[in-house]
């Protein structure tokens, strides 16, 4: 028999003789494993969760005219080409006009996007063409009859549509569809506002690329939103990060235990393979040739039940589908097999100074 | 090590768990530093002509908020859930300095005022509700004649803090320049007492923005009021729902109409139940590791005492005498780990609530009996299967060291 052969079966045969340890240990190594990929992987999906779920303030970025004057009609176009799936923007106008004889600022939206924008607008009917919706301060006041509107000596009537009711500025407002507005005014829409879902660095890139792209408007962050949202994600990350720690350092310190153990039980092999002659050196490689299978079988079960772990929690957390992070895999298998070889690696250090007879005989 | 690793695990899931009990109060807490989440408008007040963050309103025109009744937000009977409040004024005026002169607004609002209500102090202002104004210098006193001057007016007007700025006729001082990412940048912003005096408006404010820690608004803080009788009303006042704290702001100012700011409050609940949520399932996952960990350790603890299960099996111990042993020690590593555990995962705890949130988290004592219980019912688990394994073990056997 081939010295490698040799090697081989000595390798392989005990791990089926002795299936009910070597059973455990990759068990040990597969329960780390498990724990490691599923936080690993909510921990770099859920932060893009998180700030969708940011995204229910409303716009976080705001492109308004330079005093006086209109946005450019392609603005919402080139707004448009910079965004994301996930992202959107809706443009607004607005004008002081005089409703009933009265001083109101009447605003001009874009129904679909402004819904889309604003979650939290509490609409009794959105507006459609003719039609005005009108803030709950502004019904108050104008009671429920048609409207009649006048801006620079244009006049306008438009039925009520529904009450908006935000607790803000909106409330004092009536807003119609922008083509309406654009119809009656002659005026397109001067601010654009801009949810967008991205990290903080990057949405400062976006600043700067929106800004170039419209050279006559001032783009900038809702510092409101975007300082609150920074602050709130990062708490919330460091607190997950922190329990993910925990949690991965103390499943590896139990594999540790159990491995470390179970190598000690087979100090006997040891002390068999050094008194027929083996170095110490060829020894200590075979039980880590040993580990690294364990290591290995286990990081790969691990990983796979890690996944399905992943998605549960992102089923029944977020409603959503958590999708396995590929570049979670290398991480876990090489943690796998180096804290299985350092719980092989401790034993056999301890052992390799003790004599093999002072073993044998039981001592 | 058996004991070891219980301490271990229990330190674990005392932290996880008291930091997930917690973590609801600490969100709400960070939560506040989107702005106010309650506004407060005269009731008979006329519009708002606010464009782009900018009011052009009249400060003549409408109805105001008398200021001596502020203070008396801080004797609701939800006044600890108010994490500040600020009132507003403003009014238009010219401001110059040197050959530029601009209309501009002038916002007259507290910084960080000393209040009382009875026997309370406390602070208001500006500086708590809204946390992302930045200023470049210094705040300006609440009874001084300095004002912060919005960051486009500021280059517009080619001031920086220190300067002198004409408004309204009056010889103020810049304390500095405000950056708000809002209609702010284009005003002045100054103390109450001075809008009040340009204004000719003494004693009065326009409205009041109201921070308070509030709970996710369900079906229920919905209802109105006033439908509401008995039981059921005493159930909405008595929970701090942005629409209930902001019906008892309304009762004690009179005249007031308190409104939630949907951009603010609708979204708290979501992010709130989100974040709550995974810590939940994270903290059972912390527990499942830990209780994988407490048993691995019971049970190479228990084979590895093979031989002496023999020797005493061999001087005639009956299973049951071996079984009564192992379940006594193990009984004792668990109170011992447990209690032990639960101190260290208090202290673990405390720890990490001071490095994210600055405030500890404290670690409710209804929890020990619960982290005992589960330091017995993970040691018992752990060891059961081992115990048994040892107690059928043959004692000629392990005595001769084979299988």
């Amino acid at each position: 028999m081939s010295r490698s052969r040799m090697f081989f079966r000595v390798l392989l045969r005990p791990l089926i003789v002795r299936r009910g340890s070597s059973a455990i240990a990759v068990l040990a190594v597969v329960v780390a494993a498990t724990a490691a990929t599923a936080m690993l992987t909510l921990f770099t999906d859920v932060q893009a969760k998180l700030r969708g779920d940011f995204r229910g303030y409303g716009a976080n970025l705001i492109i308004t005219s330079k005093a006086d004057a209109t946005l450019p009609a392609d603005a919402l176009h080139k707004v448009d080409a910079q965004l994301g799936a996930s992202e959107s923007a809706a443009p607004f106008g607005y004008v002081i006009a005089k409703a009933n004889g009265q001083a109101v600022v009447v605003g001009g939206l874009d129904v679909q996007r402004t819904r889309k924008i604003d979650p939290f607008w509490m609409v009794g009917s959105w507006p459609e063409h003719g039609k005005a919706l009108l803030g709950s301060r502004a019904a108050k006041q104008f009671g429920k009859g048609d409207l009649s509107l006048e801006f620079r000596g244009k006049r306008i009537t438009v039925r009520q549509a529904g009450i908006l009711l935000t607790g803000s500025t909106e409330d004092s407002r009536i807003y119609m569809p922008l083509e309406d507005f654009t119809a009656w005014t002659g005026l397109g829409a001067d601010t654009i506002e801009i949810a967008a879902d991205r990290k903080p660095q990057d949405v400062s890139a976006l600043v700067n690329s929106l800004a170039s792209a419209l050279p006559g408007a001032y783009v900038r962050p809702i510092k409101q939103i975007t300082e609150a949202e920074a602050k709130v994600f990062g708490k919330a990350r460091s607190t997950l990060l922190i329990a993910v720690i925990i949690i991965i350092v103390i499943s590896a310190l139990c594999v540790l235990a159990t491995l470390t153990s179970s190598v000690l039980d087979r100090r006997k092999d040891f002390a068999v393979m050094k008194a027929l002659g083996a170095s110490p050196q060829l020894a200590s490689a075979l039980f880590a040739c040993e580990a690294t299978l364990l290591g290995a079988a286990g990081a790969v079960l691990g990983f796979c039940l890690g996944i399905a772990v992943a998605f549960l929690i992102g089923r029944l957390n977020f409603q959503a589908v958590v999708l396995p992070q590929w570049d979670v895999f290398p991480m876990v298998l090489v943690g796998s097999i180096a804290l299985t070889i350092l719980a092989a690696l401790i034993p056999m250090a301890l052992l390799s100074q003790t004599q093999p007879a002072v073993i044998l005989k039981g001592e | 090590m058996a004991a070891v690793a219980i301490t271990l695990g229990v330190a674990v899931a005392t932290a996880t768990i008291a930091i997930a009990t917690d973590i609801g109060d600490k969100v709400s807490e960070e939560l506040r530093s989107f702005g106010a989440n309650i506004s407060v408008v005269p009731q008979e007040d006329t519009l708002d002509l606010n464009v782009g963050g900018v009011n052009i309103k009249p400060a003549s025109e409408g109805a105001y908020l008398n200021e001596a009744e502020l203070p008396k937000i801080k004797g609701i009977f939800w006044r600890n859930n108010i994490r500040g409040f600020a009132p507003f004024l403003s009014t238009s005026v010219q401001a110059r300095s040197g050959a530029e002169s601009r209309n501009v607004e002038l916002i007259g609002t507290y910084f960080a005022k000393q209040l009382r209500y009875g026997k309370d102090e406390f602070v208001e202002g500006v500086t708590k509700t809204s946390p992302w104004w930045k200023v470049q210098g210094e705040w300006p006193a609440d009874d001084s004649q300095r004002v912060l001057v919005g960051a486009r007016l500021a280059q517009g007007l080619n001031v920086k803090p220190g300067d002198a700025l004409t408004v309204a006729g009056r010889q103020l001082t810049v304390a500095g320049v405000l950056r708000t990412g809002a209609g702010e940048e284009d005003a002045v912003v100054g103390p109450l007492t001075l809008a009040q005096d340009i204004a000719g408006k003494p004693g009065v404010v326009r409205s009041i923005l109201v921070s308070a820690v509030t709970k996710p608004e369900d079906a229920f803080a919905r209802t109105d009021p006033r439908t509401l009788k008995g039981p059921a009303y005493d159930r909405w006042y008595c929970s701090p729902y942005a629409l209930s704290i902001a019906h008892q702001i309304e009762e004690v100012i009179p005249n007031a109409h308190a409104e939630q700011i949907r951009r603010v409050a609708q979204n708290e609940g979501k992010v709130l139940n989100r974040i709550k949520g995974l810590m939940l399932l994270i903290t059972i996952a912390a527990l499942c590791a830990a209780a994988l960990a407490v048993s691995a350790a019971m049970a190479t603890a228990i084979m590895e005492r093979r031989t002496e299960v023999g020797l005493m099996k061999a001087m005639g111990a009956d299973n049951s005498s071996v079984a009564a042993l192992f379940m006594t020690e193990a009984g004792v590593l668990a109170t011992i780990g447990g209690v032990v555990g639960f101190a260290l995962g208090g202290v673990l705890a405390a720890q990490i609530g001071r490095s994210i949130f600055n405030s500890s988290i404290s670690l409710q004592p209804v929890l020990f009996p619960i982290v005992l219980a589960v330091a017995f019912l993970v040691t018992y688990g752990g060891s059961i299967a081992s115990i048994r394994r040892a107690v059928r073990l043959d004692p000629a056997h392990v005595l001769r060291g084979s299988q």
